[in-house]
């Protein structure tokens, strides 16, 4: 793991600047420290970054995005170290892949592959959604429509 | 399944048996594994933890694997009888003391444990006697595909099975090696052990896992990466690295023996007249005078017990163990006068036997 350029908290952003010739520069800094290595880097290259593309690095930064399916946000992940189900690896993609990078310098799994994997990701994207549903049946108070799904799913499930 | 009767045997881990059995005390092969149609564990509510825990429960008692697996609800257990399975290595200090459904399933002989609602849905470990990697994870792969028949993964081609902490991403999987290094303590050669692994990616940690002291001399060396290699990779990687250890601790060993041998036989004398005699003792105290008996024998200094017998004292000397033996509730000055009465009594019976 990266430790900040410019204090001795863990790197959360990692910068790669273009510079002339095609050459590339590598930072890495934590997320307090952030604002000033911009500020100090447009006065550097002299370039403005546009209100729209600030808004845009804000938003990546500071993870505003909700799983759909969890509901928790990248910030949550960043205080609890855990991600809340399958599908944030998805949703938070971009904010992962270097974090992956830095623990294990790899993001591209080559192990072992469930036999089944092909059916069961059919499978599973239907239970996700007949869950979903139960939850919002039972939420509702429609136990008929509750325990038809619960038969649904049983089914999938078995099968 | 009957928890009292557990502490009648050692468990498969301090068997003493296998390659290396005087040095490699134990290897282990955990996997981790979820249900993607469920959110983590840590974002479940107690009510998706049931039905999850109902699910995997059903599976995990009709999978077609030898041992046939046991479930045990931890829920309702006691607190004692939750840390005599820790001890154990059944299952992990943040399953015990964690709340709602869970449970772990294993087999009589405790080669076998799957943990149910632990940070990941499934946790399952094998952990076998000596210097056994390859049939840890044969075991290990074997009860994962006949699982994986029954209970569809969270798992994605990019970035294989998906975890709820990054860093077990990819295969799941954590291999680890129980050393016991007394020679290199001894001549604080350790460290230097340690940088080496750490240079390669290697992980060390004490008996009890993370953030577990090393006592007893005891250290657990495993791999941190996850992702990008394969499972027989990272396995191959530590099996590679672990018989320069084994070496080191020999040598080191040999060099005690023909440099310092007056000093090392009085301490491991010390260690067991202490042992034989004290009126108090601390399961700490317990851990590292046994680690200098267990040397001892090793190097042939003391002839009077079998190193099983040794491995079996330290676990039986542990809180949940000592209490669950005498079958009563001790607090902690008490455990130490029982302890220190339960080793005098175990030595002495042992002695007799000569």
């Amino acid at each position: 793991m990266h430790k900040c350029e410019r204090c001795a908290s863990p790197a959360t952003v990692h910068i790669t600047e273009v510079l002339a010739e095609a050459k590339f520069e590598e930072h890495h800094v934590c997320e307090t420290c952030y604002p000033k290595y911009m500020e100090d880097s447009q006065t550097k290259t002299g370039a403005a970054i546009t209100s729209d593309a600030g808004a845009e690095l804000e938003e990546a930064l500071f993870g505003q995005q909700e799983c759909p399916d969890c509901g928790i946000k990248f910030v949550d992940f960043r205080n609890s170290h855990r991600l809340g189900c399958s599908r944030d690896y998805q949703v938070f993609q971009n904010e992962l892949l270097p974090l992956l990078e830095n623990i294990h310098g790899e993001t591209r799994h080559c192990g072992k592959t469930p036999r089944r994997y092909p059916q069961t990701k059919l499978a599973e994207a239907e239970l996700t959604q007949l869950r979903q549903r139960l939850k919002r049946a039972v939420e509702r108070e429609d136990y008929e429509e509750a325990a038809r799904l619960r038969d649904q799913i049983k089914t999938v499930e078995d099968a | 399944m009957n928890l009292d009767s557990l502490t009648e045997q050692s468990g498969e881990w301090l068997r003493a048996s296998g390659p290396e059995a005087d040095i490699v005390i134990s290897c282990r092969i955990r996997l981790a594994r979820n249900l993607s149609s469920f959110p983590f564990t840590n974002r479940a509510s107690t009510h998706q933890k049931a039905e999850i825990e109902q699910y995997l429960k059903g599976r995990l008692e009709k999978i077609d694997f030898e041992p046939r697996l046991e479930y045990v609800n931890l829920a309702p257990l006691s607190a004692l009888d939750r840390q005599l399975l820790v001890e154990r290595q059944l299952i992990s200090r943040e399953l015990a003391n964690s709340e709602g459904p869970r449970g772990v399933a294993f087999a009589g002989s405790e080669i076998i444990s799957v943990m149910v609602n632990e940070e990941d849905h499934v946790r399952m470990q094998v952990i076998r006697s000596g210097f056994t990697l390859d049939e840890a994870w044969q075991d290990a792969d074997r009860l994962d595909d006949k699982l994986e028949e029954k209970v569809p993964y969270a798992f994605n081609e990019e970035l294989g099975y998906l975890t709820a902490c990054p860093t077990n991403v990819g295969t799941g999987m954590r291999a680890s090696v129980m050393l016991h290094l007394p020679a290199l303590v001894l001549t604080k050669q350790i460290e230097k052990v340690f940088r080496a692994l750490q240079k390669i990616n290697l992980a060390v940690r004490g008996l009890y896992g993370e953030g577990s002291r090393a006592s007893g001399d005891f250290y657990q060396i495993s791999n941190q990466v996850t992702l990008g290699k394969s499972e027989t990779t990272i396995i191959n990687e530590i099996r590679d690295v672990v018989p320069n250890i084994i070496n080191y601790e020999r040598q080191a060993r040999q060099a005690l023996t023909r440099e310092n041998h007056a000093q090392v036989l009085d301490r491991v004398r010390r260690a067991f007249g202490v042992l034989k005699n004290a009126a108090m003792m601390t399961s700490e105290e317990t851990m590292d005078l046994l680690s200098s008996v267990r040397l001892g024998v090793n190097l042939g200094l003391i002839d009077d017990i079998d190193i099983f017998k040794v491995n079996e004292l330290f676990i039986h000397t542990q809180p949940a163990h000592l209490q669950k033996l005498l079958g009563r509730q001790l607090d902690s000055e008490e455990r130490n006068t029982e302890r220190a009465r339960f080793l005098r009594n175990r030595l002495r019976e042992m002695d007799s036997l000569n």
